[in-house]
């Protein structure tokens, strides 16, 4: 009997090594465990041993069995291991191909030049206004203080449709429509487009501006420069970049500036016109100009992106290229 | 303007070199353009003086000539100048001499002769235009001696932008004045005393009051010699500031409106015909100009006339008839001051803007005729003699313009500027700038210069207290804020969101012309009129778009041309609908009139924010994945859906169009609650013949407006009983369309039939030709219960039996 034992337990031992795969596993299992398997068979050959001798020969039957049981566990582990691995190796891809190819998409740089000028200055409070781009006569130059002929409508080349209907030369149109219709305090910032009737390499017809106004009421020269010092430096956000403030003429200011900005050892740019709004375009909107002072500013969007991105040729702008605007979608 | 350094410094010299000199006048709002060096292109070039002439052997135009160039031995030169002459002093470049291209003039042999270097031309050392002849010089000119010395050629020329209110600096004794103030220095005088007359005539001037004309001085000079040229030193300055030397009388005015501001006209005496008046033109009065041009005149402009009609415009240009030439003997001077208000504007009536005009139209110093008259009076003698008669001097004397004293407040100034400035400042400020004023309570009365147009209203002496003291000088401050909170509208999708929803979705934002051309517009909506600009760019840009389709297509064009196939593309902004011709609103059938928050100017005009998008080629760009396909339709509809999903509440459809620029079979209006607010579809294959496109792109354009009328979110309850789902297949005609089967579904389902989803649509082999198969998957679901089969079952069989009473549907096994 222990005899028969032995030849069992190193029959399964060589049974359960040979065993390659888990179906071979598994038949060698039923082999040996199964229904006529040889243990179930060793089992039932104890049953019929004389009382006295079943314990000892259970016990030994049982011993087998669990070393048995512990053999296929241990090469089924080994052998579904083996398995997952090769499965895993079979699904393996090439992950340097390409994602899968999708469209991207982004905004203009004008846009995007537009929306960082108004996050920045909606830190301070400005909301932005808008107006229509076919003005007439009145809130394009009369309110703003230029009377007909004058020699500053000279400045603004303008596309008149007749007498009283024009492209607006700039967004200070926005300015008089504000005024009219909201109350001091007032901080607004008007981005859009506007017209002249010049084109050449350095300019064009259509461009944009952000106008922007401030009315309370205590506003004075200097914090208009503290504004747009603080503004340009963190539009530009480059260490070596010096702002500088210039008399000059508009006819809706009083002080009027331009401010020019130098990055590194370039040369001075113009990117900024502004000034105290003038007391003639306080009287032309109703605002009592012992009460309330303040001021007004207009910069070239267009100036600023070819600046804040490197963009040689103003043109580009709107040709619409696609491989130029697609340098900017990281931008967006 | 462009002037002379040098000139300049006559006047005022601050210790500055001419860059630190350009800074002050750009701080003082003069701003400096452009600093050139005045020396020509060959500054190397020598006095020489021609001592003989002989004939060339083998050349009858060429001369050999012997030259002293102030060394001990004569050089030989060979020259072919018609004017070269024995004693003539010219200008010798010696062999050596730097040349304009960068090379060095050598020896050579012309026609076998050697000539040791070249006498040159002005136009040859970049000193004039004139390339007839040699230069000639003051037969005293030092030979041997540089002639960039000789000419004081070692200047700069400086160019200045003025803005329009500074007229008082379009002279070298004006921008003098603000560079004393800057510096805190006096202006250097120049003494301008009066010439004696030599005789009594005077000419007769008769001004009108309604004439632009509020002085007029006026002298007889007789006996000039207009053939006399005007001396280097004159003729250098007004060519650094871009003027030419034409004969003494017009030089002298020149000069002397350079210097001093005063636009000033010479006559030919003995050309008047009877007394000179200064008056309106008669209407359609004709003249011709001085450069040889007729105008035909307005009744508005102010003529300078005599018995023969209008010799000159008034301040503008003078006129051919009166003109001095090289044979005139006697002259009339004209000194005169031309009201800016009445000036303004005309001289673009006859396309003559002049360097007069430009002074005038900004205002001329009232105080300044007679004193210009005695100075160019004193200069034309020294140049071309005559004999000078006495001054007469009209003036209109209620009309000439006059400052008014204005009171300029302390507290006004520290407020308007910021930070409080010195009375002590402010007074010097003032004092230089000539300034009169009395200390006042509350500050200062006062009184402006007469050449000083621009000050009128106390800001504009605030602005010239900054201006001088420095806008470098004043500190950066931020005002005090009283935060208050304003409005967030949670109901508008803002426009950036919309952008950066199509930029997510694959969309390019591009921006094109406002204005476009105009063809290609009426191909693309023959149904509504663009508004024409009269002074157009080009033909391109002629009309202003009532589509934003237009650039779209001109983007994808451009795009396509530079081998780029496949895109998705929109743009944002203003479409303009003129009135009709009977002065109502134009109708646009397509799209609705929903301006949202769009300001219009008037009740005809309609400027309408529109967004448009195109897509065209593969919907993907190709990858080794190869599931790219040609876009349709659906991938544009799709876009749209996505972009209505932010507006919460706002019901959209798809419903049929007739816009004949898309595909009869593929296009359709964007309806949202009711309103028409645009199109989608395939741009018709005409169309795109018509166009010469290369591909038909699907285009949509719809008014912004429906995007600013969401409403608020309010949760709904949620179901927490199981869902039933029914999948039917439905067999219907062609002609069936898609949205009128779930409508029926949805009018004849249950309350609780919560959801409808199409999976499948299919025409082919499987179904009858004309025919097509719609698989819609009900979902149902109650608040309260679990629904029972039986009801789920009979709810079906209602839905399927309706939709063949109603669209005759089949119900497919």
């Amino acid at each position: 009997m222990a005899l028969d034992l032995d030849t069992l337990l190193t029959d399964a031992q060589s049974l359960i090594a040979d065993a390659d795969s888990l179906d071979a596993l598994e038949a060698a299992r039923v082999e040996l465990l199964g229904k006529k398997g040889r243990l179930t068979g060793a089992l039932k050959a104890v049953g019929q041993l004389p009382k006295e001798e079943k314990p000892a020969a259970g016990q030994a039957v049982n011993h087998v069995k669990q070393n048995v049981q512990a053999l296929l566990d241990e090469r089924y582990a080994l052998l579904d291991n083996a398995a997952l691995a090769e499965k895993l190796s079979q699904d393996a891809i090439d992950i340097s191909l390409p994602g899968r190819a999708l469209a991207t998409g982004g905004l203009h740089p004008i846009t995007l030049t537009i929306e960082r000028i108004s996050t920045l200055f909606a830190q301070l409070g400005f909301d932005v206004a808008l107006g229509p781009e076919i003005e007439d006569d009145y809130h394009n130059f009369e309110a703003l203080n230029f009377p007909a002929h004058h020699p500053a409508r000279a400045m603004h080349d303008t596309f008149y449709f007749d007498a009283n209907r024009l492209l607006r030369t700039h967004t200070s149109s926005v300015q008089i429509r504000y005024m009219k219709s909201n109350q001091p305090p007032m901080r607004i910032v008007v981005p859009g487009r506007v017209y002249r009737c010049d084109s050449d390499q350095t300019h064009s017809p259509m461009f944009h501006q952000v106008e922007g106004l401030l009315v309370d009421e205590n506003i004075g020269m200097t914090d208009l420069m503290g504004h747009l010092e603080g503004f340009l430096k963190l539009f530009f956000d480059q260490d070596d970049c010096e702002i500088r403030f210039r008399p000059s003429y508009f006819p809706f200011t009083e002080p009027s500036t331009e401010v020019d900005i130098r990055i590194g050892d370039g040369p001075w740019m113009e990117v900024l016109g502004a000034g105290m709004v003038h007391p003639e375009v306080f009287k032309a909107v109703g605002i009592d100009t012992e009460e309330f002072t303040g001021y007004a500013f207009g910069m070239g969007v267009e100036r600023l992106a070819m600046l804040r991105y490197g963009v040689k040729d103003l043109r580009q702008f709107f040709e619409n290229d696609l491989r130029f605007l697609q340098q900017f979608h990281q931008a967006g | 303007m462009k002037f002379s350094e040098k000139w300049l410094r006559e006047w005022v010299n601050p210790p500055v070199d001419v860059n630190e000199l350009a800074e002050q006048l750009t701080y003082l709002g003069l701003e400096v353009d452009d600093i050139s060096s005045s020396l020509p292109a060959m500054s190397e070039v020598v006095i020489a003086r021609v001592v003989d002439v002989l004939p060339h052997p083998d050349a009858e135009r060429l001369k050999v000539c012997e030259v002293d160039n102030g060394t001990s031995d004569l050089v030989q030169i060979v020259c072919g100048a018609p004017n070269v002459r024995m004693g003539l002093v010219t200008a010798l470049a010696n062999p050596g001499c730097p040349m304009p291209d960068g090379k060095k003039l050598k020896k050579a042999k012309l026609r076998g002769v050697e000539s040791n270097g070249m006498l040159c031309s002005g136009a040859e050392i970049g000193l004039s235009d004139d390339s007839d002849g040699i230069i000639e010089l003051d037969d005293k000119a030092p030979v041997g001696e540089l002639l960039a010395d000789y000419l004081e050629l070692n200047d700069h020329i400086i160019d200045i932008d003025l803005t329009p209110d500074r007229g008082d600096c379009l002279s070298i004794r004006g921008i003098a004045r603000d560079l004393c103030a800057r510096n805190d220095l006096p202006l250097q005088l120049h003494e301008i005393t009066p010439v004696a007359s030599q005789h009594d005539d005077s000419w007769p001037v008769r001004l009108s009051s309604s004439s632009a004309c509020a002085r007029y001085a006026g002298r007889i000079i007789k006996d000039v010699d207009m053939r006399k040229e005007s001396p280097i030193w004159m003729s250098e300055r007004l060519r650094r500031s871009g003027m030419r030397s034409i004969n003494p009388a017009v030089d002298v005015t020149n000069y002397v409106m350079l210097e001093l501001g005063q636009p000033m006209h010479a006559f030919d005496l003995d050309k008047l015909q009877g007394d000179i008046q200064v008056r309106l033109a008669g209407d359609g009065e004709k003249l011709t100009l001085l450069d040889g041009r007729e105008v035909e005149l307005t009744g508005e402009t102010t003529v300078i006339a005599d018995n023969s009609g209008a010799i000159g415009i008034a301040g503008i240009m003078g006129g051919a008839s009166t003109a001095v030439d090289l044979d005139t003997k006697n002259i009339f001077m004209e000194s005169a001051l031309f009201l800016p208000q009445d000036i303004i504007g005309k001289p673009r009536l006859y396309a003559s803007p002049s360097e007069s005009s430009h002074r005038f139209e900004r205002g001329v110093d009232p105080a300044l005729q007679a004193d210009a008259m005695e100075y160019a009076t004193g200069m034309l003698m020294n140049l071309a003699g005559g004999k000078p008669g006495p001054v007469k001097d009209w003036q209109d004397t209620p009309r000439l313009p006059s400052g008014k004293p204005v009171l300029v407040r302390r507290k006004r100034l520290t407020r308007l500027i910021g930070i409080e400035i010195s009375d002590d400042i402010v007074e010097r400020v003032f004092t230089r700038l000539g300034i009169t004023f009395n200390t006042h309570d509350e500050g200062w009365m006062a009184k402006p210069p007469s050449y000083r147009y621009d000050l009128r209203i106390e800001e504009d002496f605030l602005e010239e207290v900054a201006r001088v003291h420095g806008f470098d000088q004043l500190p950066r401050t931020s005002p005090v804020h009283r935060p208050m909170f304003r409005p967030v509208a949670e109901t508008a999708v803002p426009l950036i969101d919309i952008k950066k929803l199509l930029a997510h979705r694959g969309y390019q934002e591009v921006v094109t012309y406002s204005f476009v051309e105009p063809n290609q517009l009426q191909q693309l909506r023959p149904d509504l009129t663009a508004l024409p600009l009269p002074n157009p760019i080009s033909a391109d840009l002629s009309v202003m778009r009532t589509t934003l389709i237009s650039g779209l297509l001109d983007t994808m064009r451009r795009n396509q041309s530079r081998q780029i196939a496949s895109m998705r593309i929109f743009e944002t902004g203003l479409r303009f609908l003129p009135g009709t011709e009977q002065g109502v609103r134009m109708v646009d059938e397509h799209v609705e009139s929903t301006h949202g928050d769009d300001i219009q100017i008037d009740d005809t005009l309609q400027q309408q924010s529109m967004l448009a998008g195109l897509i065209v080629g593969q919907s993907q760009p190709e990858g080794w994945a190869g599931d790219a396909r040609e876009v349709d339709f659906f991938d544009a509809k799709a876009d749209l859906q996505a972009l209505f999903a932010r507006a919460n509440g706002v019901s959209l459809s798809f419903e049929p169009c007739e816009l004949p620029m898309l595909h009869p079979g593929q296009r359709a209006s964007i309806v949202c609650d009711g309103v028409k607010l645009g199109f989608l579809g395939q741009l018709s294959p005409e169309v795109q013949k018509t166009l010469d496109l290369s591909q038909t792109p699907i285009v949509f354009e719809l008014s912004l407006a429906a995007l600013a009328k969401a409403t608020v979110a309010q949760a709904e309850r949620l179901s927490r009983q199981p869902q039933v789902r029914r999948d039917i297949a439905l067999l219907v005609d062609d002609t069936v369309s898609h949205q009128s089967l779930v409508s029926c579904v949805t009018h004849h389902g249950p309350a609780w039939l919560t959801e409808i989803t199409t999976f499948d649509v299919y025409q082919g082999e499987k179904v009858e030709k004309g025919k097509k198969s719609i698989a819609l998957g009900l979902i149902m679901q109650d608040f309260s219960r679990t629904l029972e089969e039986s009801e789920v079952e009979q709810a079906v069989t209602k839905i399927v039996n309706a939709t063949t009473s109603e669209l005759g549907a089949v119900l497919r096994v």
